[in-house]
């Protein structure tokens, strides 16, 4: 990943490490390298979703519940905004394919963007459940909320504060990988605006795209999962 | 062959290109990373070592009297922890692997020698972490971290220890994701993937469950933590948790670790066996694929750790059936190992005296793994030391055993010297009896019912755990004899040809100690893995090996 | 010297013969392949050793060779585990008509409460040759019930009861060990299991009782003000529960679920989460309200309000008694 990207080594391509035989050796490792680390990120979330999935399973009207409270408008938002800097991000890399400067400098500038639009709705969202009371801990409230579905029937205040638990895990993590994303973006921009990446070298610009998409394919399973559970009032 | 036995005055090599400290903390050479690694692994694992050893120290008598009981939970928690994380799971690939793979691949280096050098940093970070947790208390829920004792209950440092465990995890990623880009994209022109020596075939099993068993573990690193913070009761049944989603969680991880674990020993066994027969093992393609079978199997089985936990009834019936599937590449393995030695030209040099010891260890540990997997049994055995002699059979008799092996084997390529034999024909023999001799009364002391992580225990049980602690002194010995012969041979050690062993291999083509780059120009395959019958046949004596 | 060094435990249960049987069958299956593998091996080595002037024979391999010695392994296996699975599923399978004792672990200790009133710590007497069932919670951590002289072991949960039970076959006492690692005294969690004959048993048991679990519990179903809803009659706002205990019951939301002890026990703490057909969920949660003894002695009344003959009849809902039957009527299918 950063492996290829800075060299001394050799006079007549600066970006062919000497370990390697050919270009295409590099780009190729490189790629599958980023798959592969993004196999183990799959894993990663996984272990989330498997616990995620069999306290929704246990406790489904809490988890209703606890799902009315977030504010769908707000995390639909944000899954527009990820999937218009998913856009962006392919155009970066089409531009830079092409050798179009502008366009590439502009693309990274967006995403960064909007990966800040995405974080500032996120902090909106963190800062309403702070004033709800919806942060597992001490402070946690949530007495006679009612089961969607179910008259009469109040949601346990302990298994809704399972669901807030695994909300603020999954989406903070998620959150942490779109500031790691941004600050690989905010590099890339830095490299892009020095004109480091040519049509024929931008393996960085590639494997920061592969990266981001698949924060963004978090996201789109995160939405639903988290806000869409069960919207009848 | 034969032109490498004069050794110029001092030829440049990986270890004298460079000199002072500040070259090898900055180094991406993966060699060098290797002895980096070499030494921090040796180190923990004298830091285990005297935690096991007070251990047995504390059951020679049945009343708890040379430590307190929470120091003694301490003392099997860090020799745990450390063991596991700092010493087993690293051992092998890190250091052998990392020197061995690209070479024996025929490349320069790593596919990412940055990311392994950081791989190396995050190992120091880590092992300074769980350092620190020692010295400033320590752990003591066991390595496992069992809820919701280790959340609700202890106030130890189980934040500290998780995030070393967690640190150190993601260490052992960045080895496995170097490993496989490595071996799919390095290979040398002819290095197909059927003329692969069987040391790369485990090395890529181990990798594949490296980086997606690993990731697992981590998350559920993150949920303890989360939980003893903030309370949150995703573990805690007086909050809604279930206790039991953890153990899962843990499991499915550090189940597929024990063959992180025992999969490149494996390698290691295969190379030496071959070199020391003089032959190509028996049925390369199966044991190759056996490896792959056991790191896929090795994900299925998981929950045969909790058959008394609570668990439904027929979960416990489908994962102990799929638990004997994993016997069956394991059985592979062994009798392709034993059948390699038929008609061989079997030579005894120390490496391959490893290599018996592993096969006597490994199949009792092995076949005791038939006795856990079944039901019925193990009701009775699970928690108790039957488990401790089992594991340790497989993990320290099997590792270790190979893991020695292997040093031997190459540290002639490794040190550019050679290991005094004699010494090291004895090590070897003091470590497998040592190890019996501590290790097998325990499968007895466990069926007659002692359970594990006791610190005082019933009076009746005292002579099997003299035997137990006679041996691990023994044992002692026996591992620190090759550390001090082998230190010695680096400075007095006779100067080690390019291929002492006339190994097959490409590591065995290039010079002791390597070079920086390994290869002078990059060296083209034509031959098939293990050609001994090329190597040995008389009238190739005096041809150039086919390789330079 | 030899009283100190066992070679094999006390056999003092009937399934610590099958289990025995099984592991002798284990050490034999194993002791041939580690004899047959060893004898290869150090055959092979002495025989084939490097001499001078003669070659290894390169053998590729063989395909039917190692589908034997894959295959044949492998039925071994399939004959262990399914021995081994019938074993298990004996010890996971309590028979109908045990006398029932109620495990409460806790850091670091046994308590012991029979369902007749008896309570120990650290100590239980049970009867010879009679069935005994242990219906075991923790309040705290996760603890181990461990007899090596019966062969079982069972992980004992906080928050929920796991079932084990054995049929003791030799008068004597034998250890009980905790075997989940717990804590600071985890192996100072050891108690005994005392085997007594019939007479010595009911000596035993005519002493200390405060009365039977279920009456205890009868008290405490009134004081906490249960019996107002769940009234013996249909007109509470509670279901009836006559005649419930081991009978599926049918929920609000389609689910049956049989009650049985963890059923209860949910019902209690967390009455929400599975509400009977036909009913509010009107009923306040008692978690925090009521001790782990307590819940136990609500549950032995429960189960006594299904009499006897409830225990037995688990899986046969169509043949339970009119009367129970008709009070129940709306809501068990």
């Amino acid at each position: 990943m950063a492996g290829q990207t800075v060299n001394t080594h050799e006079a007549h391509n600066p970006a062919l490490l000497h370990h390697f035989a050919t270009e295409e050796q590099q780009r190729n490792s490189a790629s599958l390298g980023m798959w592969i680390f993004l196999a183990t990120e799959v894993m990663f979330f996984g272990g989330l979703f498997c616990a995620y999935l069999i306290y929704r399973l246990k406790y489904f009207g809490e988890f209703a519940a606890a799902s009315q409270q977030l504010d769908w408008k707000l995390g639909g938002t944000n899954t527009i905004v990820l999937i218009c800097s998913s856009l962006t991000v392919v155009l970066a890399v089409w531009a830079v394919q092409r050798g179009k400067r502008a366009l590439l400098l502009g693309s990274l500038v967006l995403t960064i963007i909007l990966g800040f639009c995405f974080l500032g709705i996120k902090g909106v969202e963190y800062a309403e459940k702070f004033e709800k009371h919806h942060v597992p801990g001490a402070s946690f409230q949530f007495e006679n909320v009612p089961v969607p579905g179910h008259p009469g029937l109040m949601a346990n205040p302990y298994h809704a504060q399972i669901y807030f638990s695994l909300y603020f895990v999954m989406t903070g993590l998620h959150a942490l990988h779109m500031i790691i994303g941004i600050g690989f973006f905010v590099w890339l921009l830095y490299a892009a605006w020095r004109g480091r990446f040519t049509p024929e070298y931008n393996t960085p610009l590639e494997m920061g795209g592969l990266y981001w998409h698949f924060v963004d394919i978090v996201w789109i399973y995160l939405f639903p999962l988290l806000y869409l559970i069960d919207l009848r009032k | 062959m034969a032109t490498a036995t004069v050794q110029p005055v001092e030829r440049t090599n990986y270890i004298n290109a460079k000199y002072g400290p500040w070259s090898w903390l900055t180094t991406t050479d993966h060699k060098r990373i290797a002895l980096l690694y070499l030494l921090s692994v040796t180190f923990f694992f004298f830091i285990g070592g005297f935690f096991a050893l007070l251990i047995r120290l504390e059951l020679l008598t049945p009343q708890g009297d040379l430590v307190q009981a929470d120091t003694y939970n301490k003392l099997f928690t860090m020799h745990g922890m450390v063991m596991v994380f700092f010493f087993l799971i690293p051992v092998v690939p890190a250091v052998l692997g990392n020197f061995l793979v690209p070479i024996m691949i025929g490349a320069k280096d790593l596919a990412f020698p940055r990311i392994n050098l950081l791989s190396w940093y995050l190992y120091i970070i880590a092992g300074l972490l769980i350092t620190h947790c020692m010295l400033t208390g320590g752990v003591d829920t066991g390595w496992t971290f069992y809820t919701p004792f280790s959340t609700a209950f202890t106030n130890t440092k189980i934040i500290e220890a998780g995030l070393a465990a967690f640190v150190a995890g993601f260490s052992s990623i960045f080895t496995g994701l170097n490993f496989i880009v490595t071996i799919h994209r390095m290979r040398a022109p002819g290095m197909t993937w059927s003329r692969l020596p069987l040391f790369i075939w485990a090395h890529y099993a181990t990798s594949i469950i490296q980086i997606l068993g690993t990731p697992v573990v981590a998350i559920t690193i993150i949920l303890v933590a989360a939980e003893r913070l903030f309370h949150l009761g995703i573990f805690d049944p007086k909050l809604g948790g279930d206790p039991l989603l953890f153990q899962h969680l843990f499991w499915f991880y550090s189940h597929p670790a024990v063959y992180i674990m025992i999969l490149p020993s494996m390698g290691i066994i295969s190379e030496i066996i071959a070199c020391f027969s003089r032959k190509r093992i028996f049925g390369y393609n199966f044991v190759a694929l056996s490896s792959i079978a056991i790191a896929v199997l090795g994900f299925l089985v998981w929950a045969h750790h909790m058959f008394v936990a609570g668990i439904s009834l027929y979960a416990a019936l489908i994962f102990s059936f799929l638990t004997y599937f994993v016997g069956v590449p394991s059985a592979i393995k062994v009798f392709n190992w034993t059948a390699t030695l038929y008609k061989g030209s079997i030579r005894y040099d120390a490496p391959m005296l490893y290599a018996f010891g592993f096969l006597g260890l490994f199949t009792i540990g092995g076949l005791t793994g038939l006795f856990l997997a079944s039901l019925g049994i193990n009701v009775h055995v699970t928690d108790t030391y039957f488990v401790v002699a089992h594991f340790h059979y497989i993990m320290v008799g099997g590792v270790l055993m190979a893991y020695l092996g292997g040093i031997h084997f190459w540290w002639p390529k490794i040190s550019g010297r050679m290991y005094p034999e004699g010494w090291a024909r004895l090590s070897a023999l003091v470590v497998f009896i040592g190890f019996n001799l501590t290790f097998f009364p325990q499968f007895i002391l466990g069926y007659v019912g002692m359970p594990r992580r006791y610190y005082q225990y019933p009076p009746e049980f005292q002579v099997l755990n003299i035997l137990s602690t006679a041996g691990s002194t023994v044992l002692g010995i026996g591992y620190l004899l090759p550390m001090t012969y082998l230190l010695w041979s680096m400075r007095y050690g006779k100067p080690a040809p390019d291929n002492p062993w006339n190994a097959a291999g490409l590591e065995w083509k290039i010079s002791s100690p390597p070079t920086t780059f390994n290869f002078e120009e990059e060296p083209v395959v034509t031959w098939e893995a293990y050609n001994y019958e090329e190597i040995d046949a008389p009238h190739k004596e005096e041809d150039p090996s086919p390789g330079s | 010297m030899l009283e100190n060094l066992p070679l094999w435990p006390d056999q003092a249960s009937t399934a610590a013969g099958n289990v025995d049987a099984l592991y002798i069958f284990l050490l034999l299956v194993s002791g041939v392949m580690t004899a047959l593998i060893f004898a290869a091996i150090i055959y092979f080595a002495a025989r084939y050793r490097q001499r001078h002037g003669v070659q290894a024979t390169q053998i590729e391999g063989s395909t039917p060779l190692e589908l034997t010695w894959s295959v044949v392994p492998f039925i071994v296996f399939m004959v262990i585990f399914l021995w081994g699975a019938v074993i298990y599923f004996k010890s996971r399978t309590p028979p109908r008509d045990s006398t029932e004792v109620y495990v409460v672990a806790k850091q670091w200790m046994w308590k012991l409460e029979h369902a007749e009133g008896q309570r120990e710590i650290n100590e239980l007497h049970v009867p010879l040759n009679r069935d005994v069932k242990l219906i075991m919670t923790s309040q705290d951590v996760i603890h181990s019930f461990y007899v090596p002289a019966f062969r079982m072991k069972q992980d004992v949960v906080p928050g929920r009861y796991t079932v084990a039970w054995f049929r003791a076959t030799k008068p004597g006492t034998y250890h009980l060990f905790c075997a989940e690692y717990c804590g600071t005294q985890h192996s100072g969690m050891i108690g005994s299991i005392v085997v007594q004959d019939q007479a010595a048993y009911e000596a035993w048991m005519s002493g200390g009782s405060t009365g039977p679990l279920s009456a205890t519990g009868e008290k405490i179903f009134a004081e906490l003000g249960c019996s107002t809803c769940h009234r013996s009659d249909t007109q509470g706002r509670g279901p009836n529960l006559i005649g419930i205990f081991g009978k599926p019951v049918l929920l609000e939301d389609g689910r049956t679920v049989t009650a049985d002890e963890n059923y209860v026990r949910e019902s209690i703490l967390d009455p929400g989460a599975k509400v009977v057909n036909g009913f509010k969920p009107v009923m306040p949660t008692f978690q925090g309200l009521v001790s782990e003894e307590q819940l136990n002695a609500l549950i032995a009344y429960v189960k006594s309000l299904s009499g006897p003959a409830a225990t037995k009849g688990t899986a046969t809902p169509v043949s339970a008694p009119d009367k129970a039957k008709a009070a129940t009527g709306s809501r068990v299918e």
